[in-house]
């Protein structure tokens, strides 16, 4: 069998390209170690000498303001060095040429590459290529995967529920063109979540998402019943291809969260939501702002969560 | 273990009953304590409450302040650090089980400052196995015990609680 190419030799992790296929010892390591992590961006001094004298590139192929942010505080609060490059590429760009870049930063002497681009599959590539002491932290690739916001949803969801093991978890909206969904869909199987949802018009579900171990359903009020978490995702209106929907607000009319939705789910429910929001189209201000809503903290938390990956993956 | 065996390690309970009687005489308005995971934690659980402090106790894990993190990378199971009270102004007692190269101690005192300044650092340790590697040194110190090479000596709490030291053999770097 072929090692996860996330995995060095001694099976533990080296790059951070999905939650697809990471070993539950390694997702509660991460979760552990972010959680120590915590402490420190709570601190007057939020930052530890751990990654002093290391390079970290940001390496945005693809526009994003909040993750690309995230991952550079993460890394100023390691202490590494932080270089932003947002590249913008044409969708016909070819391999050698994202290869070539990396070449290039390398022999600058970077020790971390946190990559975003916008074709499935971009981190895994570079993975393959970089030095034994580069490590890749995959900021999200194409519709595939975006394994630290994944992670960041589940710590988040550890935070307040304490235990996945009696957990209902809804992912609401937009699966389809969601690699959010995918990562944390992964991360709950493996954490042992006994129920993941997703809810959504079967144009916005993915074909066959049944075989990731998740129940379908179309209409929320029965989606969201007795659930202890909801995700909201974004509406991608920039990857929406096609007719998919007939109006933003026919989809507000019948996905949006809005509290009259949300009593179906738990009491204690809490209510999360990747970002950026779109207000009015999937969840309602009221419940944005809430008394279930955690989505700031969960802000807050993916800053520990990049700390924790960073330096987990640059140590070994 | 033969030259284990050999060595006669003392009564850590004695030891803590020992330490407390020490430290009595110094403690004061100010005074504060610290330990550091996971063997100067439990021993520091117990002078905190010999003690009587009035600040609540303070526990360190210094993995995110160690030297050996380029060759070792990140321990499997750090704890958080909490620190109850503001650092700034206090004599603190900085507790741990063993000390040995003095590198935990050097982690601690950094990690501790970027808390605040405190007004002194006192290090209590229960045992001083020689081996410095830094100029530390501990000012209440309940043993100083040899240990053969290749050993280490190291904190243990059993079910009821009660702590004992052990030699076990060293893990290989």
């Amino acid at each position: 069998m072929q090692r996860n190419p996330q995995l060095n030799a001694a099976g533990e992790l080296q790059h951070l390209l999905s939650i697809e296929g990471l070993p539950r010892e390694v997702l509660v390591q991460i979760l552990d170690t972010a959680e120590s992590f915590v402490g420190v961006t709570e601190r007057e001094v939020k930052k530890v000498p751990l990654l002093r004298g290391k390079s970290v590139f940001n390496l945005f192929f693809e526009p994003s303001t909040r993750t690309r942010t995230t991952f550079e505080i993460a890394a100023k609060r390691l202490s590494a060095d932080v270089i932003n490059l947002n590249i913008a590429v044409s969708s016909a760009t070819k391999g050698e040429s994202l290869l070539d870049t990396v070449a290039n930063l390398s022999a600058m002497h970077a020790d971390i590459f946190v990559v975003r681009h916008a074709s499935s599959g971009a981190p895994f590539l570079i993975a393959r290529h970089v030095k034994p002491h580069e490590h890749v932290v995959n900021a999200g690739d194409g519709r595939h995967a975006h394994p630290t916001q994944g992670l960041l949803d589940l710590y988040t969801i550890r935070h307040y529920k304490k235990d996945f093991s009696a957990l209902t978890v809804a992912i609401v909206g937009d699966v389809l063109h969601s690699r959010v969904a995918r990562s944390l869909i992964h991360g709950l199987t493996t954490l042992g979540a006994p129920e993941v949802r997703v809810i959504g018009p079967q144009t916005l579900l993915p074909l066959g998402v049944e075989a990731l171990g998740v129940r379908v359903f179309h209409d929320m009020r029965a989606g969201l019943r007795d659930c202890d978490v909801v995700v909201m995702l974004r509406l991608q209106n920039e990857r929406m291809r096609g007719a998919l929907l007939p109006s933003a607000q026919e989809f507000f009319k019948h996905y949006g969260l809005t509290e009259e939705k949300l009593a179906a789910a738990r009491q204690d429910a809490i209510v999360m939501h990747p970002g950026p929001m779109n207000r009015g189209v999937e969840i309602d201000s009221t419940v944005a702002d809430g008394p279930h809503s955690v989505i700031l903290p969960q802000v807050t938390f993916g800053i520990a969560v990049r700390m924790a990956v960073m330096s987990i993956v640059a140590g070994n | 273990m033969d030259e284990a065996t050999r060595v006669k390690l003392p009564d850590a309970e004695q030891l803590c009953e020992q330490l407390a009687r020490e430290l009595k005489p110094r403690v004061g308005a100010r005074t504060a304590m610290i330990g550091l995971h996971t063997g100067g934690a439990w021993l520091a659980e117990r002078l905190h409450a010999m003690l009587s402090l009035s600040a609540p106790l303070g526990l360190m894990d210094i993995a995110f302040y160690r030297d050996d993190y380029h060759e070792q990378g990140l321990h499997h199971d750090p704890k958080r650090t909490r620190i109850p009270f503001d650092v700034n102004g206090r004599e603190l007692l900085l507790v741990d089980d063993v000390l040995y190269t003095g590198r935990t101690v050097r982690a601690a005192m950094n990690e501790l400052f970027d808390y605040g300044r405190p007004d002194s650092i006192s290090l209590v340790v229960l045992a001083d196995r020689g081996g410095r590697q830094l100029p530390i040194c501990a000012q209440h110190c309940g043993a100083r015990i040899d240990v053969p090479p290749g050993m280490r000596l190291r904190l243990t709490r059993g079910a009821d609680g009660k702590l004992a030291l052990a030699l076990e053999p060293a893990r290989a770097a």
